[in-house]
């Protein structure tokens, strides 16, 4: 049977058919999920793309929270399905308190695009497994508000527990602290990532096609569980 | 009608770049003599019914779960004279 992968379009989401592609090339069946329907059409997984989803009003991701499709990613993230949020997607995690922390403006003010090296710090989680731990991969980043904060015993936790999935190397784009670029929840099926690993799936398109092992993963995780 | 402000401002350990960019401006427009600036959101809530408690109970709870995210924004709730 073939791994159905929700990818949820809010009104604003921009990189849903990247995220749609990587999880095709990844070897899944995509499927369009509609930020009004509560119903998540039997996924085994869910993506919650990148883009300014309701336009970043009052703040990024505040308000998809509130979507009714969110009310069924959540309880069912709870229950342990597997959840990746990158770029926005990763806003809507925090805003939706499955993951720690918030986002906030790059401390440069500027919107930053960039190829961005990565070193993968957790390779215990749904999205991660297809890594070994340290491997260092290439992926585009782009963002406003990309800066991870958290209180500091948060953080500590996060340290801790081995919850920071993604650090940047050589350079911290946005401010993020201690170069947090992902977390994860303490489950591990839920993934948080700034950078954009389904820009880099194909040669002619990405700088690298290092971010396809995030897709690859969840399969295994799947196929496993 | 009742108008209801909630202010909602970056906690103080919280970085606030669009403060500074506008503190760093201000000296070269001429405005000396100021230390700092942070920069906030101000919602007006016109209110159908009287603000009663139940009312501003409703409103704190928006305050809390929606209009600030407070992990990283504290917010005040006042009531305002009667609107016009």
């Amino acid at each position: 049977m073939t791994t159905r992968v929700g990818v949820v379009t809010f009104p604003g989401s921009l990189d849903d058919r990247d995220a749609q592609r990587a999880v095709r090339l990844a070897g899944a069946e995509p499927v369009a999920l509609w930020h009004r329907d509560k119903d998540l059409h039997q996924v085994d997984a869910v993506v919650l793309p990148g883009g300014f989803s309701y336009g970043d009003y009052l703040r990024c991701g505040a308000i998809s929270r509130f979507s009714p499709v969110m009310d069924t990613v959540i309880e069912q993230a709870k229950l342990g399905m597997p959840v990746l949020g990158i770029c926005n997607g990763f806003q809507v995690l925090c805003e939706s308190h499955l993951l720690p922390g918030a986002l906030t403006r790059n401390d440069s003010l500027h919107f930053v695009c960039r190829d961005q090296k990565l070193r993968i710090e957790n390779n215990g989680t749904a999205w991660t497994r297809d890594y070994s731990v340290g491997q260092e991969i290439v992926v585009p980043l782009k963002n406003g508000e990309g800066r991870f904060v958290a209180d500091a015993h948060v953080l500590d936790e996060l340290e801790a527990e081995g919850r920071v999935v993604a650090r940047y190397l050589d350079l911290n784009p946005n401010g993020s602290y201690r170069d947090i670029a992902g977390i994860s929840n303490a489950a591990g099926n839920v993934v948080g990532l700034m950078p954009h690993p389904e820009h880099a799936v194909e040669p002619l398109t990405g700088p690298t096609t290092e971010g396809l092992g995030f897709f690859t993963s969840v399969l295994k995780q799947l196929v496993n569980a | 009608m009742a108008r209801v402000v909630v202010d909602v401002m970056l906690k103080p350990e919280i970085l606030d770049p669009q403060g500074q960019a506008v503190q760093r401006a201000l000296p070269r427009l001429g405005f000396t003599g100021i230390a700092d600036v942070r920069q906030g959101k101000r919602f007006e809530l016109e209110l159908e019914g009287p603000v009663d408690d139940a009312a501003l109970a409703r409103i704190r709870e928006a305050a809390e779960t929606f209009l600030a995210n407070t992990v990283i924004e504290d917010y005040t709730v006042r009531v305002e004279e009667e609107a016009k």
